[in-house]
């Protein structure tokens, strides 16, 4: 019992864990999405352009000022989340009652505005980020030897995921905010402050990408194109999931990437667009996505 | 009247448009370079390789044949139409004489065919792909440093001799890698070994875990890296994050001083690579190292150097042949020695390429570093007609 279908245990749990690394990424990217989606009706096109930024600014702060890690991950996403917040009092705000069309054509034109400064300034090749000292090393799992920090990777992001959808769905300030989406009218008739509200929960969102960013850093080239090859593969997770559902977004993120994984030992040219295949027979088959409502 | 009026405005101002072209063919010679400046390969020419041009034209005095010698340099982004649409401008509107190929196989066989469009020598240099002299080759092209065959037949030669006889290739997915990855498992069949397979990897990929368990899977003992630049230096550091380094023994077929460098000599010790020079090899190129290091504060890649011998050897053939028709000098470059700091006694054969030795070295422990950037040792010197191999009747200019 060495193969499953004639391939070698030990190289399909390696590409599967693999595949868990890359689906925490997406189920933490796929998570900001649907926040902002779900709770402000925003396709948020600059998601990638965002954790892009992130990973920036974590460069950019151990270079210039000496951040280490374990600050950046705090102080990245602060800064990507308050500019975010800026841009949402400027630009944003006012296509709330227009089609959502109109918020994914300003979101995709601020992504390639982003993308081409951080081109002009940094040039389109990757830098590096080193690993954290207290990360360095590996563990011998025995089907494979797995670097200490893609551990932590699985391990953070899976955190945060559970934190911020337990937030949403469980808490009191969650139940506000759902209830904000559902009748902003209502709402503010008991005395809550809605676009305040709307307003911090675009800046999380976006400080979740800028999270991701900065976890990515030391794995991946910092580089001004990383967000905009991630951002297509996480839409088509965020309509996996449902658009707009929480959990949805974290699940179908994780398993996404081990499907991945799985097709990379199977028949790896097809590893690029096995999502895109599984999107489209989810969206002929459950149009509202495996978590969504219809 | 008005019509006629308007229309004369045209012309003047297509005349005044058109004035800087005609100027620059009479009274200037104009070089440029087509190169990787921001991307993966900009470390291996990049700034490094206009510097070391720039050194050549000072050296020659910054004239030939009365005219002043004039310097361009783009960025090809490795985009095989942005280069060839950079070349054709620079020989509708700027009159260029000369272009300096920098690297990318895919972006150079582009631009050879405007070279021989436009009839404007090409001299490849950071280009590997042996196609260039082969199927793609021109009558206006010089491949000048290196190529596919020389670096199989140094570097997967030497590592089958030594006992690594089954290998898997990590191939970048371009003209260039599978290109390089034939070559050597071509020269790894011809000396006994075999090859289990390959990966294709694309140009610039930044993780390459998944792909590497795939190499470890095939249980080769080599595992053969047909790729360059932070391509190489990021898939090498994968592989020993990974523990994959200690089952399979890594083969760099392109690697620069540039990439052991950024890897560090306790990363990259024992590795076995094919260079076409090393700033280290004798007097000439550590004198020419030290003022090169002056103005970059690095040493320079087998490349950089290459810029400064192709780019001295165009302007010694105009000057021999007193123009810059590129017929005529594309004649004088095949008929003349080549002696500089880079090569002695190098020739330019028919089909383009630039015959001189290749080295074949070993990187140094750092117990073994005796002063900044002594990296390498030297193995075996292979003669040029041994690297590069016979004419192979591919390159319709060149009968066998």
């Amino acid at each position: 019992m060495s193969e499953i279908f004639g391939y070698p245990i030990p190289v399909i749990l390696g590409q599967l864990m693999l595949g868990l690394v890359n689906g925490s990424f997406y189920a933490m990217l796929s998570l900001g999405l649907a926040v902002i989606f779900g709770l402000l009706g925003v396709v948020n096109f600059a998601h990638g352009a965002f954790y892009m930024l992130g990973a920036f600014a974590a460069l950019i702060g151990l270079e210039t000022f000496g951040v280490n890690y374990w600050f950046a991950l705090v102080l990245s996403p602060l800064v990507v989340g308050i500019f975010g917040i800026i841009l949402e009092r400027l630009l944003l705000r006012h296509l709330y009652k227009l089609d959502p069309l109109y918020g994914l054509l300003l979101t995709f034109g601020l992504a390639l505005i982003f993308e081409g400064v951080m081109r002009d300034q940094f040039g389109s090749g990757g830098q590096g980020y080193p690993v954290p000292d207290a990360l360095q090393g590996s563990f011998n799992l025995g089907f494979m030897i797995l670097p200490i920090y893609r551990a932590w990777v699985i391990v953070a992001s899976i955190t945060v995921c559970l934190v911020t959808w337990f937030v949403i769905e469980r808490t009191r300030l969650g139940a506000t905010l759902r209830a904000a989406t559902e009748n902003p009218k209502l709402v503010q008739a008991f005395g809550i402050n809605v676009p305040l509200m709307v307003m911090l929960t675009y800046g999380a969102g976006i400080a979740l990408a800028a999270l991701a960013g900065v976890l990515s850093a030391p794995v991946i080239q910092v580089s001004p194109l990383m967000g905009s090859s991630l951002v297509v593969v996480v839409f088509a997770v965020v309509v996996i999931g449902g658009m707009g559902s929480i959990l949805g977004a974290i699940v179908s993120g994780l398993a996404l990437g081990m499907v991945e994984g799985f097709t990379k030992v199977i028949y790896p040219e097809a590893s690029n667009i096995v999502v895109f295949v599984i999107m489209a027979i989810v969206l002929v088959l459950r149009p509202a996505g495996l978590f969504g409502r219809e | 009247m008005r019509y006629f009026s308007r229309s004369a405005l045209a012309l003047a101002l297509s005349a005044a448009f058109a004035a800087p072209a005609a100027m620059a063919a009479a009274n200037e010679v104009v070089i440029g370079d087509i190169d990787d400046m921001s991307g993966v390969y900009a470390d291996v020419i990049g700034q490094g390789g206009v510097e070391a041009a720039k050194m050549a034209i000072a050296d020659f005095g910054g004239t030939v044949l009365g005219k002043k010698i004039v310097f361009l340099s783009a960025d090809h982004q490795n985009k095989p139409d942005l280069g060839a649409s950079k070349f054709r401008e620079w020989a509708d509107q700027n009159g260029v004489n000369l272009v300096l190929g920098g690297s990318n196989t895919g972006v150079s066989i582009a631009m050879s065919k405007v070279a021989t469009q436009k009839k404007v020598p090409l001299i490849a240099i950071g280009a590997a792909g042996a196609s260039l002299t082969n199927e793609d080759c021109s009558p206006y092209m010089v491949h000048y440093a290196y190529d596919t065959t020389s670096l199989a037949n140094g570097t997967a030669s030497a590592i089958v001799k030594e006992g690594g006889k089954s290998w898997y290739f990590l191939t970048a997915d371009y003209a260039f890698g599978t290109q390089l990855r034939e070559a050597a498992a071509s020269v790894v069949t011809k000396n006994g070994g075999k090859s289990l397979g390959e990966v294709r990897v694309p140009l610039g990929t930044t993780d390459f875990s998944s792909f590497l368990l795939q190499a470890q899977a095939s249980k080769a003992q080599v595992l053969g890296l047909a790729n360059a630049g932070q391509d190489f230096t990021n898939s090498l550091k994968a592989a020993q994050e990974f523990g994959i380094t200690k089952q399979m023994k890594p083969a760099a077929l392109l690697a620069f001083i540039s990439d052991i460098h950024s890897l560090g000599l306790k990363t990259a010790e024992g590795l076995v690579l094919t260079t076409g020079w090393y700033w280290d090899l004798n007097a000439d190129t550590r004198a020419w190292s030290k003022r090169y290091f002056a103005i970059t504060k690095k040493e320079a890649t087998m490349n950089q150097a290459a810029y400064y011998s192709a780019t001295l050897a165009y302007l010694n053939a105009v000057k021999a042949v007193g123009s810059t028709d590129a017929d005529k000098v594309m004649a004088q470059l095949k008929k003349a020695k080549i002696n500089d700091m880079f090569v002695k006694g190098g020739y330019i054969r028919a089909d383009g390429v630039m015959i001189h030795p290749m080295y074949v070295m070993q990187v140094k422990s750092q117990a073994e570093s005796k002063y900044p950037w002594d990296y390498y040792k030297l193995i075996k010197t292979m003669a040029g007609e041994e690297a590069f191999g016979p004419i192979t009747g591919k390159c319709s200019i060149a009968k066998k």
